[in-house]
């Protein structure tokens, strides 16, 4: 299999945006949507102006919990160093799909995913992937912070270790470089041997960022990341997120309206497993074209 | 009487009885620790811990019996611990919702309340009938037996208590599963865990049937694995029952020893415990 992921990683992919490096073997150009999504002509024109590259392609993809379906047919694009938020209430959906991403749900036996990811032109829910390989690729930051039960520095190395051998400095120099991208460096540059549980919730968040993007991914999946923190910590992670952006596809569930519309690109809204409305993140929050979305994001129901 | 004075009366009542009931406990607990300190007191010295089981009759100590129940459970917790711990390993990790699993953790809890002398005869069966002689290896393989259901139960307890928040994290960062279960999962559980073979420990401390059946006894000095071996419980057994007084004063003194190191054991858990992140 010729796929990126069959193959084993190169030891140090360089993570420097090289304009070549991004452009996927389109197998969906942005234009080729189903028809049940609702973009009009207009958006699509000038998404294609902006000409961000497709990162992740989901097609067709619907999702069981044993016998109940929570997703129904769920197509949309993800785009490279562009944020799309995923919105909805709660059950929608939007984690679901956000798990499917990266298949942490194959931890538990009983969830099955079916249709198309296309992460690069690489069909990821095919069976012959590499589920390691693909997660090393595919970060996740999740709703309540997780730090490991161990020092911030072996919470960071944890992630490297899985994957290189490096001498001392240059790990040093990689946890270094990973928590200043978190904006954490200056908060625990001389307590990187204490215990990472040690932290506020809010450093445990950015923490849990700096293990992921440590890893060098490609996609960052961000599931509620801010819903368990105080306000500043909260516009702490916003900030980060728009400075990740410039490297990395993101994608983020959540149920903070204003966060979907002050740091994403795109947004999808989601209702009762079904996506209802993809758009520029600017359409859906000013002309939406589905009832359901104008009243979802207003307030009137959810 | 009103409905609140009746409440109040039936309040009273109920906690005098719950008083009496735990005072009822208790008090035959301080009663067998009280005879046991008063009778075992004098006969701690040091020649205790430096002479040999003696002849009815002349002085000695229980040096070759403290050895020997050091030494078998040493190698009783060496036997178990690794086993108890891998199998609580799969019963939580890998077996959770399979009927294996299930068969498995039900067998383990009837193993968990089988009566030692049982395990012991099992043993005998096993080991001491085709060896042809009793044995310190037989006395350990019974202790063994009596400690893995417990480390099996408290392993499961403890991994089933680390957040599957934290094994999603992990995983999400691309670790295969051994490796967060090892680097992960047993992080965030190892204390008690340590706590649950702590506990093992104390349980087979005191253990005599499987003993009398596998280990024996041996009067003299024995570092020999192959051959029987003096050991703590079987010897207070067999003082205590004989009719020489000084026999009963070595045993008053063995059986003090083998309370307060089980004591020492449970508080060591206790600590252990109450500065894990978890509670068992």
């Amino acid at each position: 299999m010729n796929s990126p992921l069959a193959r084993p990683m190169p030891p140090d992919t360089d993570r420097e945006p090289e304009p070549g490096r991004t452009a996927p073997p389109l197998k969906a150009v942005p234009g080729q949507l189903p028809e049940q999504m609702p973009i009009d002509p207009q958006s699509r024109a000038a998404a294609a102006a902006s000409a961000p590259a497709l990162k992740i392609d989901i097609r067709h993809v619907n999702f069981f919990y044993d016998k109940f379906q929570a997703l129904h047919d769920i197509s949309l694009p993800l785009h490279d160093r562009r944020v799309t938020a995923f919105i909805g209430p709660s059950g929608c959906g939007k984690s679901t799909l956000l798990r499917i991403l990266n298949r942490i749900y194959q931890l538990y036996p009983g969830q099955v995913a079916t249709g198309e990811v296309l992460f690069d032109g690489t069909d990821i829910l095919s069976p012959g992937i590499d589920l390691n390989r693909l997660r090393a690729k595919i970060g996740m930051v999740f709703q309540k912070p997780t730090p490991f039960p161990m020092s911030i520095y072996d919470n960071i190395a944890f992630g490297i270790r899985l994957y290189e051998r490096l001498p001392k400095s240059e790990l040093d120099d990689r946890i270094e470089s990973a928590l200043q991208r978190a904006a954490l460096w200056g908060e625990v540059k001389d307590k990187l041997r204490q215990s990472g549980l040690g932290l506020s919730g809010g450093q445990q968040q950015r923490l849990c960022i700096a293990r992921a993007i440590a890893v060098e991914p490609e996609v960052l999946l961000l599931d509620e990341p801010a819903s368990a923190l105080d306000p500043i910590s909260t516009q702490r992670i916003e900030e980060l997120i728009a400075e990740l952006k410039s490297d990395y596809c993101i994608a983020i569930v959540t149920h903070n309206m204003q966060q979907a519309a002050r740091s994403s690109d795109y947004t999808a809204f989601f209702y009762l497993g079904e996506l209802i409305e993809f758009d520029e993140t600017e359409r859906i929050f000013t002309h939406p074209k589905e009832r359901r979305t104008e009243d979802y994001i207003t307030g009137r129901f959810g | 009487m009103d409905l609140y004075a009746r409440r109040r009366l039936s309040n009273y009542v109920v906690i005098a009885l719950s008083i009496m009931a735990t005072a009822f406990g208790l008090l035959w607990l301080a009663l067998i620790l009280g005879t046991l300190l008063v009778n075992g007191i004098g006969a701690i010295s040091l020649s205790l811990f430096t002479q040999m089981t003696p002849p009815p009759g002349s002085t000695g100590g229980l040096l070759n019996a403290i050895a020997g129940s050091l030494l078998m459970t040493a190698i009783a917790t060496a036997l178990g611990t690794p086993t108890g711990i891998l199998a609580g390993t799969f019963l939580a990790e890998y077996a959770r919702n399979s009927k294996l699993g299930e068969v498995v953790r039900f067998i383990n809890d009837i193993l968990l309340s089988a009566p030692s002398i049982i395990v012991g005869l099992f043993v005998y069966e096993l080991m001491v009938v085709r060896m042809g002689h009793f044995s310190a290896w037989a006395g350990s393989v019974a202790l063994a037996i009596i400690m893995v259901p417990v480390i099996v139960r408290t392993t499961e307890d403890m991994l089933r208590l680390v957040p599957s928040a934290l094994r999603e994290a992990a995983t999400a960062l691309g670790a295969p599963k051994w490796r967060v279960i090892v680097t992960v999962a047993y992080r965030a559980a190892v204390q008690g865990m340590l706590t649950g073979v702590l506990l093992a420990v104390a349980r087979i401390s005191g253990e005599t049937a499987p003993l009398l059946f596998t280990a024996l006894n041996n009067q003299f000095w024995s570092a020999n694995l192959d051959a029987p071996m003096a050991n703590l419980p079987v010897v207070i057994f067999q003082f205590a029952m004989s009719p020489y007084a000084d026999w009963q004063t070595l045993a008053w003194g063995g059986a003090l020893l083998i309370t307060v190191s089980i004591l020492l054991l449970n508080i060591c858990a206790r600590m252990l415990a109450a500065w894990s992140s978890f509670k068992p």
